[in-house]
C-alpha cells in the first residue's frame, strides 16, 4: 500500500516524522494523481499533498511540462511571493512512488461554483480579479534564469497545434473553421516580451480562501511565451461558471484584472488579450472533442467523458458571441 | 412503423425512475455519477424530441447557403471546408444568421441552462 512507502520516503526527509495517516486519493486519470495525507511529527501534524505519476507512467504527454518541472515552478513561486504550495520533496527512485513531488496542504477552495456562491467568499469576491491581475504579474516576472527547460510557445504554433489537434478528430465545425480563420488574420505575431506563461490559469486551479487566492495550482501546462495569454484564458466564458457578465472567472471585470496587473508594473496589451480569449475558448471547445474521442476510445465508457464531449456547443455559442455577436 | 410508447416516452420513465426512486438512496461518487446519468437520459430525450425538425430547418438553410444538396452531415462538411478554405465568411449574407440558428438549436440539446445561451434566447431566440 502506498501508506507504508509515504511512511518510509517521509522518514527520510521530513525531520521528526513518524508516520503517515489519512492518506487518500484525489483525483486524477491513470497517468497522474493526486493524493492528501497527513505526516505525524512530534510537534502536531502536517497537512501533505502527493502528485506523481505512478511507475510506468513516467513519459509526460507532449504539452505538459511534467511534474519535476512543475515542483521547480511551484516552488520558485513560493520563493517569490506567488501564493504557491511549498514543494517539500521532489520523488527519488528510493522513494519507491514513482515521479512526482510532495507539497505541503493549503487549505481552502477549488471548486470554482463554491467559490462564486458560497458565503464563506462573500468578502473576498468583490476583490479577486485585481488580486488575480496581481498574482499574474508576479507569475510573469519569474526569474527566467532560474527556470526549468520549458517549450517556447507562440500564437502561430498554437494555431497550429490546435488546428492540428481539431482535424485528427474529424470532427466539421463550421465555428471552429470560422474561429480558426479569424485567428490567422488577427495573428498579433511574437510578443515584444517572453515570458513564462502558466498555461492553465484560472477559477478551478486557484485556492481560494476567505482572504483571497492561496496558491496557483496545476502548472503542467507552463510553458514560455506571450504573458497576454494568462490574461485571456482566466477570461474564457468557460472559467465564470454562468457568472457571464464577470469576465474574469465569474468575479469581476477585465478593468480590475487589469488594473491589479498593472498596479504590480507590468503592462496590459488589451486586443492581445482578446485574441488569446478567443484562442482560449477554441482551445476548450478542441478539448471537449478529445474527451469524445477518449470516450469512444477507451474502454471504460466514462459517463462524464462523454457529457463533456457534448459541451463543445457551448465554446462554439460563446465563439459567436465574440466574433459575430448579434444586436444587443 | 415501430410500436408505442415512443423512445422519448422509453427514456423519460427511466429518467423519472432514476430521479425519484434511486437518486435519494445513494450517495458520494456513485450519486455524482447517477446524476451524470440522469442528465445523459434527459439529453438524449431532448434530441428525440427536438432533432428532426433542426435537422431540416438546418439543410434548408445550408441548400441555399451552398446552393447544393446533400444529408446534413455532408453539407456540414462542405460548410466546414469553404469555410476552412475563405470562400465563405461572414461577409457572406446569411452565414451568421445560420451559425447563430444552428448554434442555438444544439444548445437547446446539450446544455439549455448554459448562461450564454439564456441569454441569446431572451434577445429572441
Amino acid at each position: 500500500m502506498i501508506e507504508a512507502e509515504l511512511s518510509r520516503s517521509v522518514a527520510r526527509w521530513c525531520p521528526g516524522a513518524t508516520g503517515v495517516a489519512g492518506v487518500a486519493r484525489l483525483s486524477g486519470g491513470a497517468s497522474q494523481e493526486t493524493w492528501r495525507f497527513d505526516i505525524a511529527n512530534p510537534d502536531g501534524v502536517i497537512g501533505a499533498i502527493l502528485r506523481r505519476s505512478p511507475k510506468g507512467y513516467g513519459a509526460a504527454p507532449t504539452r505538459a511540462a511534467g511534474l519535476a518541472a512543475e515542483a521547480q515552478l511551484m516552488q520558485l513561486a513560493f520563493e517569490a511571493g506567488v501564493p504557491s504550495p511549498r514543494v517539500m520533496h521532489v520523488l527519488t527512485p528510493d522513494d519507491d512512488l514513482g515521479t512526482g513531488f510532495i507539497m505541503q496542504r493549503v487549505e481552502g477552495e477549488t471548486i470554482a461554483r463554491k467559490i462564486l456562491r458560497d458565503d464563506e467568499f462573500a468578502a473576498a469576491r468583490p476583490h479577486l480579479a485585481r488580486q488575480i491581475g496581481g498574482v499574474l504579474a508576479g507569475l510573469h516576472r519569474l526569474p527566467q534564469d532560474k527556470l526549468p527547460e520549458l517549450r517556447h510557445m507562440t500564437a502561430a504554433k498554437e494555431i497550429g497545434d490546435f488546428e492540428r489537434d481539431y482535424r485528427s478528430l474529424d470532427w466539421p465545425k463550421p465555428v471552429f473553421e470560422l474561429t480558426l480563420r479569424w485567428l490567422r488574420d488577427h495573428d498579433p505575431g511574437p510578443a515584444s516580451e517572453t515570458t513564462l506563461v502558466h498555461g492553465d490559469f484560472r477559477n478551478g486551479n486557484l485556492i481560494i480562501g476567505a482572504d483571497g487566492v492561496r496558491a496557483v495550482l496545476d502548472w503542467e501546462l507552463a510553458h514560455l511565451g506571450d504573458p497576454m495569454e494568462d490574461l485571456g484564458w482566466v477570461c474564457v466564458n468557460s472559467w465564470r461558471f454562468g457568472e457571464i457578465d464577470k469576465p474574469v472567472g465569474g468575479f469581476g471585470s477585465r478593468e480590475e484584472l487589469f488594473a491589479g496587473y498593472e498596479a504590480a508594473g507590468r503592462k496590459v496589451d488589451p486586443s492581445r488579450v482578446k485574441f488569446w480569449e478567443v484562442m482560449g475558448t477554441l482551445r476548450w471547445g478542441i478539448m471537449c472533442g478529445g474527451m469524445m474521442q477518449r470516450f469512444r476510445e477507451s474502454p471504460d465508457h466514462s459517463m462524464e467523458r462523454a457529457m463533456i464531449g457534448r459541451r463543445a456547443s457551448e465554446t462554439e455559442i460563446d465563439l459567436l458571441r465574440l466574433l459575430a455577436p448579434r444586436g444587443s | 412503423m415501430q410500436d408505442e410508447p415512443t423512445p422519448i416516452e422509453l427514456t423519460k420513465s427511466v429518467s423519472d425512475f432514476l430521479r425519484n426512486d434511486i437518486a435519494p438512496l445513494i450517495s458520494g461518487h456513485q450519486a455524482f455519477k447517477l446524476r451524470v446519468a440522469i442528465n445523459i437520459l434527459d439529453l438524449v430525450t431532448r434530441q428525440l424530441t427536438r432533432e428532426e425538425g433542426s435537422d431540416a430547418a438546418e439543410v434548408e438553410r445550408l441548400r441555399a447557403l451552398l446552393g447544393m444538396d446533400g444529408s446534413v452531415t455532408d453539407l456540414n462538411r462542405t460548410l466546414a471546408e469553404r469555410i476552412a478554405k475563405g470562400e465563405i465568411d461572414l461577409a457572406t449574407p446569411g452565414l451568421a444568421e445560420h451559425l447563430w440558428a444552428t448554434t442555438m438549436d444544439k444548445l437547446a440539446v446539450d446544455q439549455p441552462s448554459y448562461a450564454s445561451y439564456k441569454r441569446e434566447l431572451s434577445r429572441g431566440g
